[in-house]
């Protein structure tokens, strides 16, 4: 709903929350239920009310569960029994400076003050290691605030007497914190109360009068900060940008002015804007986010703009490159289809109105964000929230390059006759083995972003996910496979839980850039291996029809297994006996990772 | 602008609230009168008027207005759109 994305308008969400809610829940789009918990040290019925219409907007249903006023430490170091079988998927703490206990007074002498700082963050700790310890589940924390007023002034921020010192001091402490530990998110606000305007943010009255720890209008901000931490988590977040090219990444039109005449570099403000905006986007990039073309232009026009000796990006930056007369919706489903990934997670970004509408109108869930003027563009994109990067691992540092290499290699397929022949000439090699620390985040990771080659769907959060890794009831694979333009990185995970001498299939998913290359038979050969390494003799395995996973409908079918049932919402079960199960790989060569 | 003018602007914001189209706010209208109002709501309610009339309460007035009418003449004195 466009109400809700950046940049909405705050009144309006406060004044409408009702008949939002009632639009978003009839608009009949599917929505994953999570339950979450709401910690507050101050009120948070608005917050929750807003971050509940957020996060329907980002297709996600949830279930809230609200402290009693200002209960946050109680509920989270003893909970009750309510909360205990609540057993939330998040836990949001919202806490804000209203909450520091020990603030440091003008008579303190420095160890005096190093202790309250101790003193404080202990408390907190012994907050986070509870939720984790009872609840087991990623944790949302506030940092804080500045302090809306300075008794010392500008040395308010120097001096370890001061609340604005203190309060600094103490954040650090949280972000070392959130450095080392998994599941640990830092909700920011105080860059946010930054942003909105910190004298506006922390006005008392709403503190005095209703005990709310920021102004009624500052909360849709807070609440879609929260929003986008958890729609990242839930695998959510956008995957690729597709840029228009004339007045979006230059200004002017490249065919009618000439490569000359377009507007880019450091000659006026206009052209640095362009230029700032090109190394926006060229760091976002370095996150791992794909970058295409959809222009309309010629292609050699095109090509000729991006080779621009002031420019930032070049061809080579792009993996798709769509400059045609074809209309945009139809250039970003082919796009989306040659990526493998979905139209919805793709965002559209082009200074004109019209194309942007034809676009979202035809392509549901794909975002255009308004680029009215070449000032704004960075933080429209920005502030939008598509990219929250919640995990960041070496994958996604490397996926611009993967994404490269694919297109090679589907160049080198043009150019055999023989399917076969072609996987051949890939020199293919795997590594499939029980998890290992270094990949337990990008394999949870995969099970919240994996939606077309997943047979179950199952989401896992850090914390279950290190579960399962710790338990001895499972069979767990990840697959790493190689070939001779690259490295593809970790692809395909399988988890089987064991019971008596059957092993049940709860998740299998791959990556779909890898697809059709034998990668999920070698996974198969080497998980019939480990059954029989564990005296297991059938495995059973179970597809969840979603909208998006059609196609591994049949794939329990194609590898051999039985089909054994299936119900009237077409979810089936299948089975495979051990015995005289013949390896299936004919192309990659597999290795153990021990 | 009339005090009919700020009645039929009050009562879009107190529909858009309380999404409910079948309110009709009188000057006697208080909290009681509509199910929805409570203290929570009476927040956002609060920040709906001052948004639409441009103005704003003082914090003293906001526990201490006793009806709808009351709400009218501080914002007959104060609004600025």
């Amino acid at each position: 709903m466009q109400e809700l994305n950046y940049p909405f308008d705050p009144s309006y969400i406060i004044k409408k929350r009702k008949s939002i809610k009632r639009e978003l829940l009839a608009d009949g789009s599917a929505r994953i239920k999570k339950k979450i918990a709401v910690f507050g040290g101050s009120t948070t019925n608005e917050i929750i009310n807003t971050l509940e219409l957020f996060l329907l907007n980002a297709g996600i249903e949830a279930e809230f569960y609200e402290s009693e006023y200002a209960q946050y430490e109680q509920d989270a170091v003893f909970p009750s029994e309510e909360l205990l079988s609540f057993k939330p998927d998040i836990v949001f703490v919202h806490t804000t400076n209203r909450n520091i206990r020990n603030l440091p007074e003008v008579a303190d002498n420095k160890e005096i003050v190093d202790e309250k700082l101790k003193a404080e963050f202990a408390r907190f700790e012994n907050i986070w290691n509870s939720i984790r310890d009872k609840f087991h589940c990623p944790i949302i924390q506030n940092n804080f605030e500045m302090p809306f007023y300075r008794l010392m002034g500008n040395k308010d921020c120097s001096d370890y007497r001061g609340r604005t010192n203190f309060i600094s001091r103490l954040n650090q402490a949280f972000y070392d914190f959130a450095e080392k530990t998994e599941g640990f998110y830092i909700n920011d606000i105080n860059y946010l109360s930054a942003d909105y305007g910190l004298k506006e943010w922390s006005n008392p009255s709403f503190w005095n009068m209703y005990k709310y720890a920021m102004c009624f209008e500052a909360i849709p901000s807070l609440a879609f900060s929260v929003s986008n931490i958890i729609k990242s988590i839930f695998g959510k977040n956008k995957k690729a940008l597709a840029l228009d090219l004339d007045n979006t990444l230059w200004g002017g039109v490249v065919g009618d002015d000439g490569v000359d005449g377009i507007e880019i570099g450091q000659e006026n403000g206009v052209s640095q804007s362009y230029y700032e905006f090109q190394s926006y986007i060229k760091q976002l990039k370095s996150l791992g986010i794909i970058l295409t073309v959809c222009s309309k232009n010629d292609h050699e026009n095109a090509i000729a703009g991006l080779n621009h000796p002031e420019g930032i990006l070049k061809p080579d930056d792009f993996i798709i490159i769509k400059a045609n007369w074809e209309n945009k919706d139809r250039n970003i489903a082919e796009t989306a289809a040659e990526l493998n990934i979905l139209p919805e997670s793709i965002v559209f970004v082009d200074d004109n109105p019209a194309e942007r509408e034809i676009v979202k109108a035809q392509l549901k869930g794909v975002q255009a964000p308004v680029m009215d003027s070449v000032e704004n563009y960075i933080t429209t994109i920005d502030r939008s929230g598509f990219f929250e990067v919640t995990t960041f691992n070496e994958d996604d540092l490397k996926r611009n390059e993967m994404y490269k290499e694919n297109a090679m290699r589907n160049a080198q397929q043009a150019s055999f006759a023989d399917y076969g022949e072609y996987l051949k000439s890939l020199d293919m090699k795997a590594t499939i083995g029980d998890f290992i620390p270094v990949y337990i985040a990008r394999i949870t990771q995969l099970t919240n972003k994996s939606n077309q080659f997943n047979l179950t769907t199952k989401r896992y959060t850090q914390t279950e996910m290190e579960e399962v890794w710790h338990s001895p009831n499972y069979i767990r694979l990840y697959g790493k496979l190689i070939d001779k333009f690259g490295d593809n990185g970790v692809v395909s995970v399988v988890i089987g839980e064991k019971r008596e001498d059957t092993l049940h299939i709860d998740l299998w998913l791959m990556s779909c850039r890898v697809l059709k290359r034998d990668m999920e038979q070698a996974m198969l050969d080497t998980l019939v291996e480990k059954c029989r390494q564990n005296g297991i003799s059938k495995i059973r395995g179970y597809y969840y029809p979603t909208k998006k996973n059609g196609m591994v409908r049949e794939l329990y079918g194609t590898f051999g297994f039985t089909k054994i049932s299936e119900d009237e919402n077409g979810n089936t079960v299948w089975e495979l006996p051990i015995e005289g199960y013949e390896n299936q790989n004919r192309y990659i060569e597999v290795s153990d990772n021990e | 602008m009339t005090g009919n003018e700020i009645f039929a602007r009050l009562n879009e914001v107190f529909r858009d609230v309380f999404d409910d189209d079948s309110i009709v706010v009188k000057p006697a209208t208080t909290a009681n009168d509509i199910e929805d109002w409570d203290s929570l709501e009476h927040i956002t309610l609060i920040s709906a008027v001052e948004k639409e009339f441009g103005m704003k309460f003082k914090m003293g007035e906001i526990s201490s207005m006793k009806n709808v009418g009351e709400m009218a003449h501080i914002i007959a004195a104060r609004a600025t759109r």
